[in-house]
């Protein structure tokens, strides 16, 4: 889906930039900035511009939404004048009190982050493979080892490596699939509140069953109350038929103190315990498992565990939803990739094949692939194979912009030397390299990472590193290589 | 070399990335922010261990203050509790606040050592708190010699 975009926008860029206006970015011109949660790449959905974040299936947490507010709301039109009017008019107030505290509490743990933790950016990724690698001894593509222990007071803990977001796990996070997201601190995916809970709302999401059981404590308990009284006067069943709402609350609230109450009481019994949902139904810290199993994150104290989990500090968004996708940081191809690309010809597909999924994470900006063949070598037929995507050339016209980097240069071959030149306005050092490599193949990488960008704006730079591919000159793409401008693979 | 980069911004106009070094997370003591203070390899011809090991740690303790769990973090818990959380529509929580020190605090570390020695830290906030990320940048003028060198050190090891 971005592909098809990025392909889309490459062949404006292509178009704009042959009319010769300075390089100022000619498609972000087009396109406004956007912002990073559109580009998120889990399966949430967002809403007022990334403030309010929910899972994909919101279905039943409308349900709980009305659910409650068809209650309350016939608690309030048919119970309370009686009930105020009899016995105090406090009750109402209360009972106003109880319902705007749980309505607030649904929302603040449906709406917001559960402590989503980002996917690795592609560099941290290579660098974890890279020390895998280097482990495992081998340079092969064996997918990397899935556990890794820690010692947390005196207990030993196993990291586990999530494949989708290529990360070694912190202790007690886990991978929720439903949101496709490793979520810190993870408790359970819950439907009813259309959320995640983990770290950032799970005291939300305490306070919301508390508050929730209190509540439907109160309404059953006044509205039996409000039957009674009223029977007293005209009968059981009269009263019954002069409100038939009050019949519909019981029965709600009578099927739901079951569960709702004896949930509050489990979490409770979690909390006191610190430990998670998905911990207690492993039973990763049961003594079943082992005489010496314990757990580590408790502090031993029932009510320093209650306030850990309640008034303990609560941790911003790692997410950062409303920035806008910054291409400002330099991309690092690693020397290996290079490497074996270029002793290695036939395994090119394989490794962009496992390259390409870390691009795919990034944000849908567009991959701009330039392949500038050298003065008589196969490099154009090279070039093809390598860029095998959509973009395959894409000049970004003569003049490279004051505030890429100099390593970078979009051009078609024809305009290759003259675009020696006017790269070279800020480093001259580079003429004389690129009058030796006479090829650059400048890839930009979607993602933050992407793009070493000299202190300007990020969407005004869009060409990356010089990196280039040409197995025809080995020798130029090795001191390329070690000058560490090399291919990330293409997409 | 030095005196080439004085600031952040002639450090990226005229050096080019060679490297990044990765500093893990360190869950020895539980779930709570710390960071590795083992030195990489990578840094050892760049910076000294002294000033590397300074930086990790009070980076360190300014976590730990942040995710303190005290006197202070119980009143602000149990007053945003009382509110309904609408306080933090107008206040920011410690955390945060002590996320804007650690800003400030990687800044100067950047301009005053790491720049000058062709490094640049990047705040751990932007990359999920998950590594200390830094960019190791080879001046475009001695990069012959020295990226080489590093590369292929580099290379080597695998």
């Amino acid at each position: 889906m971005h592909l098809g975009e990025s392909m889309r926008e490459c062949e404006y860029s292509q178009i704009s930039t042959r009319s010769s206006t300075p390089m100022e970015t000619p498609y972000k011109k087009r396109t406004p900035k956007r912002k990073k949660w559109e580009a998120f790449p889990g399966r949430n959905k967002f809403y007022c511009d990334g403030r309010i974040m929910m899972a994909k299936q919101t279905g039943v947490f409308y349900l709980t939404l009305v659910l409650i507010l068809v209650t309350c709301g016939l608690f309030f039109t048919f119970d309370c004048p009686f009930l105020a009017q009899e016995l105090t008019p406090i009750i109402p107030v209360l009972g106003g009190a109880l319902f705007l505290f749980v309505l607030g509490t649904l929302l603040r743990t449906s709406f917001s982050d559960p402590g989503v933790l980002p996917r690795a950016t592609p560099d941290e990724a290579a660098d974890l493979e890279r020390q895998i690698d280097v482990a495992n001894g081998t340079t092969g593509y064996r997918p990397p080892p899935r556990t890794k222990e820690v010692v947390i007071n005196g207990q030993t803990v196993k990291l586990k490596y999530c494949f989708t977001c290529k990360i070694f796990r912190p202790p007690r996070a886990s991978h929720c699939s439903l949101c496709d997201n490793c979520v810190e601190r993870f408790d359970h995916h819950c439907p009813w509140v259309g959320n995640c809970v983990g770290r950032r709302n799970y005291r939300f999401f305490y306070m919301f069953i508390l508050s929730l059981s209190f509540l439907t404590i109160f309404i059953f308990a006044f509205v039996i109350t409000h039957i009674i009284l009223s029977s007293y006067r005209k009968g059981f069943l009269t009263a019954l038929k002069e409100s038939p709402a009050s019949v519909l609350e019981v029965v709600v609230c009578f099927f739901s103190v079951w569960s709702i109450v004896g949930l509050s009481g489990f979490h409770t019994y979690l909390i006191s315990s610190n430990q998670t949902t998905n911990e207690d139904i492993k039973g990763s810290w049961s003594s079943k498992r082992g005489k010496d199993n314990y757990n580590p994150y408790s502090s031993g104290n029932i009510f320093t565990n209650c306030c850990m989990a309640l008034c303990g500090p609560l941790p911003p968004s790692l997410i950062d939803r409303r920035g806008f996708i910054e291409a400002d940081a330099p991309q690092m191809a690693p020397p290996t990739n290079g490497i074996t690309m270029y002793g290695a010809t036939h395994s090119q597909q394989s490794h962009m094949a496992a390259a390409t999924p870390l691009l795919q994470q990034q944000s849908s900006e567009p991959v701009i692939i330039t392949s500038s063949p050298e003065n008589g070598t196969s490099l154009p037929a090279r070039a093809s194979l390598t860029l095998g995507g959509p973009c395959t050339s894409l000049p970004l016209g003569q003049p490279t912009p004051p505030t890429s980097t100099p390593s970078l240069s979009c051009h078609e071959a024809a305009d290759m030397l003259p675009i020696h030149g006017h790269t070279l306005n800020h480093t001259h050092p580079l003429q004389e390299q690129a009058a030796l490599h006479h090829y650059l193949t400048p890839e930009e990488v979607p993602s933050p990472p992407g793009m070493l960008h000299c202190g300007s704006p990020l969407g005004h730079s869009h060409t990356v590193q010089a990196s280039f591919y040409n197995p025809a000159s080995q020798d130029s793409l090795h001191e390329d290589s070690v000058r560490g401008l090399v291919k990330l693979s293409s997409v | 070399m030095a005196t080439e980069f004085h600031n952040l911004q002639e450090l990226r106009h005229s050096a080019s990335l060679a490297n990044k070094v990765f500093i893990q997370r360190d869950y020895s003591e539980g779930t709570t922010c710390r960071f590795q203070t083992k030195f990489p390899s990578e840094l050892e011809s760049r910076i000294e261990l002294t000033l590397f090991e300074e930086t990790v740690k009070t980076l360190n303790n300014f976590y730990a203050e942040a995710e303190k769990i005290g006197g202070q973090s119980y009143l602000e818990g149990c007053l945003a509790c009382a509110t309904a959380y609408l306080i933090f529509l107008c206040m920011e929580t410690r955390y945060e606040k002590v996320l804007k020190k650690i800003a400030k605090y990687i800044q100067e570390q950047n301009e005053k050592i790491y720049a000058p020695r062709g490094l640049l830290i990047t705040d751990p906030i932007e990359r999920g708190m998950r590594v200390i990320e830094i960019s190791i940048y080879e001046d475009r003028g001695s990069s012959g010699s020295s990226s080489g060198s590093s590369s292929v050190s580099g290379s080597t090891a695998r």
